[in-house]
């Protein structure tokens, strides 16, 4: 009967985490409905997470949609159906990769950054002195990284899918040797608004669990740099794993059958 | 919940307990603060002082007894009215806990911009004003929390736990850190709060000189309780035996020090 009590701690431990973290949620998504609002902050925040992320989530767009087109005319050239690459680079750009790949940059460039932050402020007492000066710590810390994961993330997915697109185009149309025009008319034929609506409702998504991540775990670092250290690995891999649970599930909602 | 009067204690601590896992750190403190009054505590380091004024503020639960100020039980309030109450209170933190995002007066205006609603030019000359009583130039003002030395850092976080006036202020170690002369100025200021603001001060210190300058009385904590609670002057010929070890810092006596030889 032993070997059970490990098992059953490991559980008991996993469902304790889970309902903290759904609390924390819970508490963060109603201070986001709440006044006051700290819209200054809200902006920088966009600014950080927004903004600086344009670079790394271009570079990888680009490589991708053009990886997309190369990889997909190996294959469809055997069956000379070289016609569906436009097809399948806009729809897998759109619905799948655009929004993941994204996702999983910005969980690298931002979740870290906002857990090592929230996480220094938490050890070095920065969060209690938050407290005594009449500000709400989740209203001053945590809303706007929320506000402003779940707004930028959709823009920088949809920009993400136009440069995976051109850079399929490029590869075709200069490597391939497609006609410019036919490529993007077939880009368009099979592209429908729910294609690109789906993309954009992960990334709001991915945008919620990559700063939640992020400020969750940076909250509740504790130990010195030791501990601000491990917030930061925990809120990388945990937002990167939830990315793509969250994507198989909404994928299943909307696609499957 | 009966009308404060003169006599309520404008902070009560009535069998405070905390413990931190199988660590018990207070074990029913008891302290009574009358307004205007200005307490000192003294304790071995690691005796739970600094959990004692974390406690008072909410940002610890305690896990038993009851916090009272003005007479009303506050140890269970939570959300917008432990910000209320907060407003009142001044907080200088032990390792200063200044914001690394934000310069230096603006650090000292935070809560003036946010309570009040000054306006940023009012809150800025508020807060070179406070950084002066410290002993702060105006240029320091601009610069960020990182690029000062400890002993400046200490001052900015006391300007900013003074800086809306507030009815009670915690201390926890405002000399620690600083030269002689400084640590006088500092202590001045402390007194200076009380006297003229009337400010209801609980401040923690090692530092036996600065607890008898400032304190109308001491309470010395040790072993999760108020062993001693008596006016300043009566520290000397207090007759209990942790007293005298530790204002003449003796290593032989009843408190005994975990070290090994
Ligand atoms: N967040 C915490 N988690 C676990 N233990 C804690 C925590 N905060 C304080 N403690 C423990 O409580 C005890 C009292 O800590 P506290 O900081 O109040 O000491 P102190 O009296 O202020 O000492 P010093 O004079 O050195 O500042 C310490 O033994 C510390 O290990
Ligand atoms: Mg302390």
């Amino acid at each position: 009967m032993n070997f059970l009590a490990p098992i059953g701690r490991v559980f008991i431990g996993f469902l304790v985490a889970t309902g903290r973290l759904v609390a924390f949620a819970a508490l963060s998504v109603s201070h986001c409905l709440r006044p006051p609002f700290y819209g200054r902050s809200i902006g920088r925040q966009m600014i950080q997470i927004g903004y600086f992320s344009l670079p790394v989530v271009g570079l990888t767009a680009i490589f991708t949609g053009m990886v997309l087109a190369l990889q997909s005319y190996t294959g469809f050239a055997r069956l000379n159906a070289e016609s569906a690459i436009a097809t399948v680079v806009v729809l897998t750009m759109t619905r799948e990769l655009g929004p993941v790949l994204a996702g999983l940059m910005v969980a690298g460039r931002v979740g870290a950054a906002i857990a090592a932050e929230i996480g220094t402020m938490r050890v070095t007492e920065q969060i209690d002195a938050l407290a005594t000066l009449s500000t709400d710590p989740y209203k001053y810390l945590i809303v706007p990284r929320l506000v402003a994961g779940v707004i930028t993330l959709p823009i920088l997915v949809l920009i993400a899918d136009i440069i995976g697109v051109f850079g399929g185009y490029v590869v075709s149309v200069h490597s391939l040797e497609f006609n410019a025009a036919n490529y993007l008319k077939l880009t368009w034929q099979f592209l429908e608004p729910l294609d690109v609506v789906t993309g954009l409702v992960k990334a709001a998504v991915f945008g919620f669990l990559v700063t939640l991540m992020g400020c969750y775990h940076g909250f509740h670092s504790r130990g010195g740099a030791q501990g601000v250290g491990a917030a930061a690995t925990n809120a990388v891999v945990s937002s990167s794993v939830l990315i793509l649970a969250a994507n198989y599930m909404i994928t299943a909602a909307f696609f499957g059958t | 919940m009966s009308a404060p009067t003169d006599k309520t204690p404008k902070i009560e601590l009535r069998g405070l307990k905390k413990s931190f896992g199988a660590k018990t750190v207070l074990d029913g403190v008891d302290l009574k603060v009358g307004t205007g009054e200005s307490v000192v505590v003294i304790g071995g380091s690691g005796t739970g002082k600094s959990v004692m004024l974390k406690c008072i503020l909410g940002l610890l639960w305690p896990d038993g007894g009851s916090i009272l100020i003005d007479g009303a039980d506050v140890s269970a309030l939570s959300g917008r009215a432990r910000e209320a109450r907060n407003a009142r209170i001044g907080m200088l933190f032990q390792g200063s806990a200044l914001f690394d995002s934000l310069t230096v007066w603006e650090n000292v205006a935070f809560a003036l911009q946010r309570r009040s609603g000054v306006s940023k030019p009012e809150a800025r000359n508020i807060a070179l004003g406070k950084l002066a009583q410290v002993g702060l130039e105006a240029d320091v003002g601009a610069l960020s929390p990182a690029e000062l030395s400890g002993g400046m850092q200490k001052r900015v976080a006391l300007a900013r736990a003074i800086a809306t006036d507030p009815e009670i202020v915690f201390f926890d170690e405002p000399t620690t850190g600083l030269d002689p002369i400084m640590g006088d100025i500092i202590n001045r200021l402390i007194v200076d709060c009380v006297r003229e603001l009337g400010a209801t001060a609980v401040s923690i210190t090692h530092d036996m000189a600065s607890a008898r300058r400032i304190a109308d009385r001491i309470a010395m904590l040790h072993d999760g309780r108020i062993v001693w609670d008596g006016p300043a002057g009566d520290i000397e010929s207090s007759g209990n035996a942790f007293v005298d070890q530790f204002i003449h810092g003796r290593a032989e006596g009843p408190i005994e020090m975990a070290v090994r030889r």
